[in-house]
């Protein structure tokens, strides 16, 4: 079997482990999933192939088996090499108005009688405010609107709202908190009226580090046991927790979670390891920041938004100004970024939208990059204790996590996914605790807590196998029975080179070379309601609509080729109608799932489509429906070479204006006969080949061998593109990235892309993608996702490789120059 | 940003005719805007110079380099006769920031940028050289503090240019209404114990004209690192001017960038190699002698090592020797 399965026990497969992403029933629609759920079409049994193509071992190659498969869809697609466009390098249908400018941001969005809005943020890390005097600030030339927030989102709230603190305006709880907004005719007077703004603080005692914050006399965030709601892109941690003081912990009960007797598991292991490791917090740094466009009008609030979720959104807006979702319009043309930060309305979308509805105007509302920096989400950190045990003929006998992180204001800073899901082990204990800081909330990230998890769990693997005197992948292969995984550890071992690897600190000289790897594990996840619609014209045009927005993945390219193959058309011949909620609602850009949730929607939409315009136009060729093919722009006869139309003459046929049809995703094919849904994850291996100057501490990383599975890849280059960015994103936050807070006042140093410091040109390295095509047979495109299995080994796989170059272990990010000399033992003062 | 005049000078008198006490002469804008946008800087008048013409030339004869104020960091970094005579210059200029900056940016405006320091630049402190009390890297975030003369205010000198320049002897010509001064820049930028409110003696009204630079038969090396090698300020960087007789250094020279509130002149270090020969041992002797007074912060004493590094490397490499390292 290609895919990994586990105990359905005690996993969630909608849910989400904490910081994931909440698919379509937790969070988007939930009046729609209600209804898709009853109305279950008939189903019928299918044989369709599973495992990997072209697999090394024989028991994770292709098999065929037989899947209960819901009627009205289309028989399995064959393997990428006999299919036309799905699986090939077609390059971006919108890479040419990408590249000229032409593609539309919500930031190049201007409209007719437009306001430009600035956000009103605190100046104090923890302070009840007495007064807020808008007097100057209104009567400011240009200013037409002043709103004050009285409710905050995207952050935790006091649970039992009477223990709050009383105040008479949102208490501020971080430095850079939203505290309303301003509307102007320009965008200096909407930034110079907010310095008008004269906020009468009482301050209070704040305390922003995890060490500090944990301490029994520290000040506490929240009076009272705090949660935070979640949103489509996960951030937040679980509900039912314990808290004290600010600790809010610990998190046991997770997908995966502890299992059997850690105790017996380590009595039984022949060598144990564990450690400390820390990680820092990292911030999204999307080159668009937050912002809307919002317009409301009295029949329709319109808002253009930079959004991972354009129903989200919608969803987000309606229920904060109590209007039927109708009556919002979310549009997504383009945005520039947003890895898991931008599902909400936001406290920016919301001013802007009141604003505009106070102003009678459309209100822009973009924010700075240090109020991005600071207020729209950030990767928590983490303090890391780790102990593993096996036996001496490396299996694992016991696995244990204990961490600690601060998502600021927020939650959702647990670590444990990689634990509890990579490897077999009969004895696992995680906890989980958040750590409440006086800092801007996290919000999902890139793969939430796998970076930070996997940084200490495939460093601690590492060790062990070395103290059993076993390789890494040897080890590895002993306790991991994910198919994927063992097939991209071969591909990578050979293509690094890995027989060929020195002993830990080998190289003589100062500057000293190593190779090390590591893995990653994430969740097929998919929005089962997500919606396409396919349109045909009678003029032979096609169109394509659903609201799914383009995260930077090429989403618009992917689906106009699953379309295309199924219609024998070119994937330019579609017309892509996306990223508005006009549409049939798509699927939220998070948990990697787009591609997983839309594709199969716009194949079994696209073959519906296809059939009802050959039924209409069957009979007059005195043939059946079933007998036509689309193939290479034409409709032609299966046996009768006679009856052959161009697809435009074909379409001409048909008695009506147009055909279309609409599909849902619906759940994953289940086992023939009634099996259940099963819990099934991804792999991904990463190699890094690194130079260390050990005189400076300067890591340089020279090449990454990225071996990974996604289902059936449906456009290698766009997959190579998301791999690039994960690894360059991962490589950034093993040695770059470092939000900095004074600890003294509170205040974020380095709100800038200047002094936090992002991976540039010349730290990237030769990046060599391989994609293992592994076909599942659980939809009818087969697709799975990327975005953050990608990411998540880097920094794991950079550390292991400054291991074997320098026999130093760092166990800290990021593993900047600092830190390398510090655990070199070259810093008077300071270990690493 | 606050509402200002702008006026456009088209020759130097212009300049220092339209310049008044709350104006800030604007050159390629860089640094300037920068103050603006974080309220760091409210001038109610930018004069701008970039027009002024013959001031963005470079030219060379037997008595030196002659620079002009609005020569931009690329110009720097491409003239055939720095890279060839004023190698460190050049490397020095190639380092700094990114391609478009660089595009942008002037030689006088580098020069008397304003410090990064993080406190410096945030409106949320309002420190010692704001005219605050404190100097809040004291006992704050110190990482990319100076480690010498660091008690007063510690920021580091942010100028790329300045490290070699100062190695070389380098000297501005200052004009003002009442005439032209000209100042060897290792006595332009000066210590916050002086005066903590600015990085150097130029007064308000006061415009660089040009950058001189003695010939020299000397042989210079500049290194920079960061913490990565694309867009970022140095941690450490330095500049090294070894006058050779025969196989002997005669005079050396070297700078640190980084390291204090101004460029720093090792001068312990420059006696360890001066009448010595050049070898792996004397430039190590000289490293570390470079390092020997230094005073860290809590957090910023992994800057020694880094220094002791890089100043043995860069005294080798102006020596013509190879020394192996990893860019950064």
């Amino acid at each position: 079997m290609p895919v990994q399965e586990q105990s359905q026990q005690s996993k969630d497969v909608k849910g989400g482990t904490k910081g994931e992403p909440k698919p379509v029933q937790r969070s988007r629609d939930k009046d729609q999933a209600k209804k898709a759920t009853p109305a279950q079409p008939a189903s019928h049994d299918m044989k369709v192939r599973s495992g990997i193509v072209s697999a090394a071992a024989q028991q994770d190659a292709i098999t065929e088996v037989t899947r209960s498969v819901p009627a009205g869809e289309p028989d399995q697609l064959a393997n990428n090499d006999e299919l036309k466009f799905i699986g090939k390098r077609i390059t971006r249908l919108d890479g040419p108005a990408k590249t000229t400018g032409r593609a539309r941001y919500t930031s190049d969005v201007y409209l007719p009688g437009m306001l430009y809005g600035a956000m009103i943020t605190s100046t104090m890390p923890h302070a009840r405010i007495r007064s807020i005097d808008v007097t100057k600030a209104k009567a400011y030339p240009g200013v037409k609107g002043v709103y004050i927030l009285q409710h905050l989102s995207d952050m935790a709230e006091v649970k039992d709202k009477s223990k709050e603190m009383a105040s008479k305006y949102p208490i501020v709880r971080f430095a850079g908190q939203p505290i309303g907004g301003i509307a102007a005719t320009s965008q200096a007077a909407a930034n110079e009226a907010v310095k008008l703004i004269k906020i009468d603080y009482e301050q209070l005692a704040f305390v922003t580090s995890v060490e500090d914050a944990r301490r029994p006399d520290a000040p506490l965030v929240y009076p009272a046991p705090a949660a935070m709601a979640a949103t489509a892109g996960g951030g937040g941690g679980e509900e039912d927790v314990p808290q004290k003081g600010n600790v809010r912990g610990p998190a046991r009960s997770r997908r995966g979670g502890p299992h059997g007797d850690l105790e017996k598991g380590f009595s039984e292991a022949d060598a144990v390891v564990e450690g400390d490791y820390r990680t820092q917090v990292q911030t999204h740094c999307s080159l668009e920041t937050h912002g809307v466009v919002a317009d409301w009008k009295p029949e329709m609030l319109t808002v253009y938004a930079s959004t991972q979720g354009t129903s989200t959104v919608r969803d987000e807006m309606a229920e904060v100004f109590g209007i039927p979702k109708a009556k919002v319009r979310v549009i997504t043309e383009y945005m520039g970024g947003g890895f898991g930060a931008k599902f909400g309305a936001g406290n920016f979308g919301v001013t802007a939208a009141a604003l505009s509805k106070q102003t009678g105007a459309p209100v822009k509302m973009m924010l700075s990059r240090k109020q991005e920096q600071l207020s729209s989400g950030n990767r928590p950190d983490a303090r890391i204790h780790m102990k593993i045990g096996a036996k001496k003929d490396g299996t694992l006998t016991a696995m244990q996590l204990v961490s600690y992180g601060t998502a600021g204001v927020g939650t959702g800073a647990g670590t444990a996914g990689p634990t509890q899901n990579m490897y077999k082990c009969a004895n696992v204990h995680t906890e989980e605790y958040d750590v409440f800081t006086n800092a801007g909330p996290a919000a999902a990230m890139r793969a939430p807590g796998h970076p930070q998890g996997a940084f200490a769990l495939e460093q601690a693997v590492d060790e062990l196998a070395e103290k059993l005197g076993m390789d890494p992948l040897e080890f590895r292969d002993k306790n991991d029975e994910h198919p994927a995984r063992r097939e991209e550890r071969r591909i990578g071992a050979e293509l690094s080179g890995w027989s060929q690897r020195h002993k830990a600190g080998a190289d003589s000289g100062p500057v000293k070379r190593g190779l090390g790897m590591a893995q990653a594990v994430w969740y097929r996840i998919a929005d089962v309601g997500a919606s396409a619609e396919v349109r045909i014209g009678r003029d032979g045009s096609v169109e394509f609509m659903s609201s799914v927005q383009d995260i930077g993945g090429g989403i618009r390219t992917v689906l106009a080729q699953v379309v295309a193959e199924e219609l024998g058309l070119q994937p330019r011949d579609i017309t892509m109608k996306i990223g508005d909620t006009t549409y049939p609602p798509g699927p939220p850009s998070g948990g990697s799932q787009t591609t997983n949730s839309i594709t199969p929607s716009a194949r079994n939409a696209a073959y519906k489509a296809k059939r009802m315009l050959l039924e209409e136009i069957a009979p007059g060729l005195n043939v059946s429906a079933d007998d036509l093919v689309m193939s290479e722009g034409k409709v032609f006869a299966k046996d009768n070479p006679s009856v052959s139309l161009s697809f435009k003459q074909a379409a001409a046929r048909m008695k009506t204006d147009d055909v279309s049809a609409t599909a849902k995703r619906g759940e994953d094919y289940k086992e023939a006969g009634g099996g259940r849904g099963r819990f099934i994850t991804y792999g991904g291996v990463q190699f890094a080949q690194v130079a260390v100057d050990t005189e400076t501490g300067v890591i340089k990383v020279e090449k990454v061998w990225a071996v990974h599975d996604c289902g059936r890849p449906m456009n290698p280059l766009l997959l190579e593109n998301q791999i690039n960015g994960g690894v360059l994103q991962g490589i950034s936050y093993a040695l770059y990235e470092d939000r900095v807070i004074d600890r003294n006042y509170g205040y974020v140093l380095n709100p800038n892309l200047e002094q936090y410091k992002v991976i540039g040109s010349r730290e990237t390295p030769e990046i060599k993608v391989h994609v293992v095509e592994n076909i599942l047979g659980l939809s009818s495109t087969d697709a799975g996702g990327i975005g953050e299995p990608a990411k998540i080994p880097t920094a794991a796989a950079v550390a292991n490789a400054v291991y074997n170059a320098t026999g130093v272990r760092v166990r800290q990010l990021p593993m900047r120059p600092a830190t390398m000399l510090a655990a070199l033992g070259k810093v008077k003062g300071m270990t690493a | 940003m606050n509402r200002f005049d702008w006026v456009n000078a088209n020759s130097v008198d212009q300049a220092l005719a339209s310049v008044t006490d709350e104006s800030s002469f604007k050159a390629g804008g860089v640094d300037l805007l920068d103050l603006m946008k974080d309220g760091i800087a409210s001038p109610s008048r930018l004069v701008n110079i970039r027009q002024i013409s013959g001031l963005d030339q470079i030219s060379e004869d037997d008595k030196g380099l002659r620079i002009g104020p609005l020569v931009t960091l690329t110009q720097i970094e491409e003239h055939p006769a720095v890279q060839k005579t004023y190698a460190a210059l050049s490397e020095a200029a190639s380092r700094i920031a990114t391609p478009q900056i660089r595009n942008m940016a002037t030689v006088g405006g580098n020069l008397v940028q304003r410090p990064r320091c993080w406190y410096f630049r945030s409106e949320d402190f309002h420190c010692r050289k704001k005219g605050g009390t404190h100097c809040f890297a004291q006992d704050g975030e110190n990482d990319y503090h100076a480690i010498f003369d660091n008690r007063v205010c510690a920021i580091i000198h942010p100028s790329g240019i300045a490290v070699p320049l100062v190695a070389m002897n380098g000297r501005a010509e200052i004009t003002a209404k009442k005439g032209k001064r000209e100042v060897a820049l290792e006595e332009f930028f000066t210590s916050p114990t002086h005066d903590v409110h600015r990085e150097n003696i130029l007064e308000p009204g006061e415009l660089i004209t040009a950058i001189v630079v003695p010939a020299s038969e000397a042989r210079t090396a500049y290194y920079k690192q960061g913490e990565k090698e694309s867009f970022d300020w140095p941690i450490a960087d330095v500049a090294v001017s070894l006058a050779m007789q025969g196989s002997r250094c005669s005079k050396a020279s070297i700078v640190l960038g980084g390291a204090a509130p101004y460029p720093y002149r090792a001068k312990a270090a420059e006696a360890k190699l001066n009448n010595s020969e050049i070898t792996e041992d004397s430039a190590r002797a000289a490293a570390d002698a470079a390092m020997a007074n230094a005073t860290p912060l809590e957090k910023n004493a992994y800057k020694i090592p880094i220094f002791e590094a890089i100043v043995r490397r860069t005294i080798l490499r102006a020596a013509g020797m190879k020394a192996e390292g990893v860019a950064a």
